[in-house]
């Protein structure tokens, strides 16, 4: 009880915490603004600056609060803080699943966000996000459960710091993960709920009557994310930094390339394929390892 | 002792003077009221009277009782007879007479010879099944003074018959005490059937057809669960001549994995796991109280009850791995099956099967960890998932329906108790909530033994996301515009009891290292001779999740719901088409109203089709469950 206390109250943690709040949202922009250049090239455009995403955001926040009703606002409050939270765990090394218990919870706020205005567009984006959070969600639990049947741990702290190579043995794991990534990350061909690019759709979704300073709020927690589920990513390849690293920074470059190459699909699609490669790569994966070890 | 036996007569009495008094005498409710509040402090006392003590064993001279629960029986079994031969119910006839022959022939044969030490025990998990029946089963009867007035005005060709529906819910609490505190497993038995023939008259109370056609269809499965459960002791006795619970586990296990085996399927039948899980939904006739009670706190949870009893038998055989995935089925498909439904009720009966077939997984597990959950699960499952059927009980009659798609813009109609239900469906799978601790641990458990299951419950988790979401949506969205309230017509008995389960939701969650170390871990200490080490931390990142929502989200309602702010209000996007809020101007200058629908993904997840895939693998599963035991 005591070694746990000093833990929690050992300036460490504490600064990895404070350290993720301000610095993931400088990452998260940064490689937000990476993506709408890499996306531009690819297309053939210039594309914007790269701090692009940051001048936006700024600016939303000078916008004047447009709502239609009361409680819109609050939801996607809570989505950033629960978000944000989420993300805290994952670095000061906590409990994997509790991390994704938390970023559903985060998840559901967002949802409900959409729900309670009450408006069309909303509501199918909402309807929507909650296929894509059904379709995600058993790949990222097995994810955490074929990181703990190799390194014996839920703890992220455990994990990462295992000099395992975690992706020879769940080579399926990861590709599951990489697939849903593409979800988590709102990128084609399964951005249903709303694209990631603002310029792809007329009327965005689960965002439609958010404005103003909380669409900021929803691009910012959207950068959190983002960098969380990349943290994820790094986990496999946690036994060597530099490797790590670069994967990283790869995958996600592969996610725009995706991103660029699709279209989107309908959400049968979406939900039917993502269940199936979840089963295909990730359940096959996990019941090897469970009858190896 | 006293209490235990005050705690099995005490509400028999309260149904007894039910029957007797007068409807309409005014003292009736407060001695209602006055029962209830006896019935929860009683296993309150109890807990803290017994909280440094082990289990206890209690004799009881019981020929005498013997005899008459004897008689009892075949008056019971005659009625249901002369009943089922009236309404030319047959298999129920010879059900009931196959088991009837089995008990009898068995007393007379064998009974004298019975030799039974203790009758009565009571241990850590009896009290916890005792606060769950006794607080919220009484919490349930309180709900039922205001509802049932309310449920005869609306359906005045039904047979105002009030006072037996009393009888039998105070029947009910009765023998459910009888069932936690019988270590004599004749007893058990009895009580059993008692709470098999309560739910039949209770389900048929309507008495219409369909009512008549569920209550039917939940007595022949039970009392299919009844006979296999007499062959079970009649052959337990035949091959050790045992008669008592805390001895079942002591015998070979060779000649005690057959008799557990039987009382498991009894207890499966009981919680409506596959193939018998048509009996739970088919229930939803019956007025709300009813189903209250047989979700919650009674009837089901005396089947996982049961089953956890004789799990130890089937430790880390074939049977209990079979036990494990029949759980696991019953658990996945009932979870997508939910999501096809509209119906209110039957999203609740089809999670209720859910998380019982999880309970039951973590019966066949059969680890500290494994039962540790099971423990949480029946605690926090029978909390919320009360609330939110006496939630839609309401709702049922202020809308006059009880379909999700009619409960648009619930949060505007009935603020108030959309508030609560929320509450209780955030219980139902949230985070730091008690329905996703527990899960959270379950998937632990699992993850150590049985990968298999691990994955079932990504999966199930995944779904049971999806239909507690997009009801969350349906009934907090909020239109433009006024609409009328119409909560003050829900009478103060109802309020209350909502209001002492809501509170209830939430302090089980914050509660629960305490219940955790004094309660379930000394149990654990019993049965395993270690508990499962719980990782403080997370204990403490859940409470700072738990503190959290209770601090910001009042607090942030209250800033966002009453201190105005001067931001610009507009109308919802409508395509550009808008003439006012709610309606657009559509092709050739039509009014078109806007409807919001949820999906149900008919197609994937429909009823039929997974149900009877789930009844196909589960009785596989159980013909293989008993091959293995036999043999």
């Amino acid at each position: 009880m005591n070694t746990i206390q000093q833990m929690i109250l050992s300036w460490g943690m504490l600064g990895k915490a404070v350290a993720f709040v301000l610095l993931a949202p400088l990452v998260g922009g940064l490689l937000s603004g990476i993506d709408r250049r890499l996306s531009a090239r690819f297309q053939g455009r210039y594309g914007p600056p790269v701090l692009q995403p940051f001048y936006d955001v700024f600016k939303l926040f000078e916008k004047e609060r447009i709502i239609v009703n009361k409680f819109q606002d609050f939801n996607i409050l809570l989505f950033l803080v629960f978000t944000i939270f989420s993300g805290v765990l994952f670095f000061i090394g906590a409990d994997l699943l509790l991390m994704i218990f938390s970023l559903a919870l985060a998840g559901t706020f967002f949802v409900l966000g959409g729900f309670c205005v009450g408006s069309p567009y909303n509501h199918l984006g909402a309807e929507r996000e909650i296929i894509q959070m059904a379709a995600y969600e058993p790949m990222v639990i097995l994810t955490a459960i074929g990181m703990y049947q190799v390194t014996g741990s839920f703890k992220v702290a455990v994990i990462a710091q295992s000099q395992t190579p975690l992706i020879l043995y769940l080579p399926g794991v990861f590709a599951g993960f990489l697939f849903i990534l593409t979800i988590k990350l709102r990128k084609s061909p399964f951005d249903l709920s709303m694209s990631h690019h603002a310029h792809q759709e007329i009327v965005r979704g689960l965002t439609t009557e958010f404005s103003g300073p909380t669409l900021a709020l929803i691009e910012i927690a959207h950068w959190y994310e983002t960098v969380l589920v990349l943290g994820i990513v790094y986990l496999f390849f946690g036994f060597n930094v530099w490797l790590a690293l670069l994967v990283t920074l790869a995958t996600f470059i592969f996610e725009i390339f995706i991103d660029m190459n699709y279209a989107r699909f309908r959400w049968q699609l979406t939900f039917g394929s993502s269940w199936l490669f979840t089963a295909v790569a990730g359940v096959s994966n996990i019941i090897v390892l469970g009858l190896v070890k | 002792m006293n209490a235990l036996i005050f705690l099995i007569l005490f509400p028999l009495f309260i149904s007894l003077l039910a029957l007797l008094l007068p409807k309409d005498m005014p003292g009736r409710k407060i001695i209602g009221t006055f029962a209830n509040i006896v019935l929860c402090a009683v296993p309150i006392y109890l807990l803290f009277a017994t909280l440094e003590q082990g289990p206890a064993y209690f004799r009881l001279e019981s020929d005498v009782i013997n005899i008459g629960m004897l008689v009892i029986e075949v008056l019971i079994a005659a009625w249901v007879i002369y009943y089922s031969v009236r309404s030319k119910r047959y298999l129920t006839v010879l059900l009931m007479a196959v088991q009837l022959i089995t008990m009898v022939g068995f007393e007379f044969s064998a009974g004298h010879s019975i030799q039974v030490e203790h009758s009565l025990f009571m241990d850590k998990f009896s009290i916890i099944m005792a606060l769950i029946i006794g607080i919220i089963g009484s919490a349930i009867c309180l709900y039922g003074f205001g509802y049932m007035p309310e449920y005869h005005n609306h359906h005045p060709e039904v047979k105002d018959r009030r006072k037996f529906f009393a009888f039998l819910m105070y029947l009910f609490l009765s023998a459910m005490f009888g069932i936690i505190f019988s270590n004599n497993i004749m007893w058990l038995y009895f009580f059993w059937e008692i709470t098999t023939i309560c739910s039949f008259v209770l389900i048929g109370y309507r008495d219409d057809k369909a009512s008549r056609d569920s209550a039917f269809r939940a007595l022949n499965m039970n009392l299919i669960g009844g006979v296999v459960f007499s062959f079970g002791i009649v052959y337990l006795f035949i091959s050790s001549g045992t008669m008592e619970l805390d001895k079942l586990l002591r015998v070979d296990r060779g000649l005690a994995l057959l008799p557990a085996v039987c009382f498991a399927f009894a207890g499966l039948a009981k919680s409506a796991q596959f193939p018998f899980s048509s009996w739970l939904t088919g229930a939803m006739v019956a007025p709300t109280p009813v189903s209250a009670l047989l979700h919650s706190s009674t009837m089901v949870k005396a089947g996982v009850y049961l089953i956890l009893r004789v799990a130890p038998v089937m430790e880390n055989t074939v049977a209990a791995k079979m036990l494990t995935l029949i759980g696991g089925v019953s658990f996945i498909v009932t979870a997508l099956i939910a999501i096809s439904q509209s119906n209110a009720k039957r999203v609740l009966a089809y999670s209720t099967i859910s998380n019982l077939g999880l309970i039951v997984a973590c019966a066949g597990v059969n680890t500290e960890a494994a039962i540790w959950s099971a423990l949480l699960l029946i605690i926090f499952h029978a909390v919320a998932k009360s609330l939110l059927f006496l939630c839609v009980g309401i709702i049922e009659y202020k809308l006059g329906s009880r379909d999700i798609e009619d409960m648009d813009f619930l949060i505007m109609r009935l603020p108030k108790l959309t508030a609560v239900m929320m509450i209780g469906m955030a219980g139902m799978f949230l985070a730091p909530f008690g329905m996703i601790i527990s899960k959270f641990i379950t998937l632990k458990a699992f993850v150590n033994s049985n990968p298999a299951m691990a994955i079932i419950l990504a999966y199930g988790s995944a779904a049971t996301v999806f239909f507690w979401t997009k009801w969350m949506g349906k009934i907090m969205s909020i239109r433009h515009g006024e609409a009328e309230v119409m909560e003050h017509k829900v009478s103060n008995w109802e309020w209350t009891t909502l209001g002492i389960l809501a509170v209830a939701t939430v302090a089980v969650c914050l509660a629960f290292p305490l219940m955790s170390f004094y309660v379930i871990d000394p149990y654990l200490r019993e049965m395993f001779n270690r508990v499962p080490v719980v990782d403080t931390f997370n204990v403490l990142i859940i409470f700072i999740i738990m503190l959290g929502l209770l601090i910001i989200l009042p607090l942030g309602l209250l800033y966002y719901a009453f201190i105005n702010k001067d931001y610009k209000r507009v109308g919802t996007y409508l395509g550009g088409g808008n003439i006012d809020n709610i309606t657009f101007e559509g092709a050739m200058a039509s009014t078109q109203p806007i409807q919001l629908r949820n999906y149900y993904l008919q197609k994937y997840f429909g009823e039929e089709r997974l149900s009877n895939i789930g009844i196909f693998v589960s009785l596989t599963l159980i013909f293989i469950m008993f091959g293995v035991a036999a043999i």
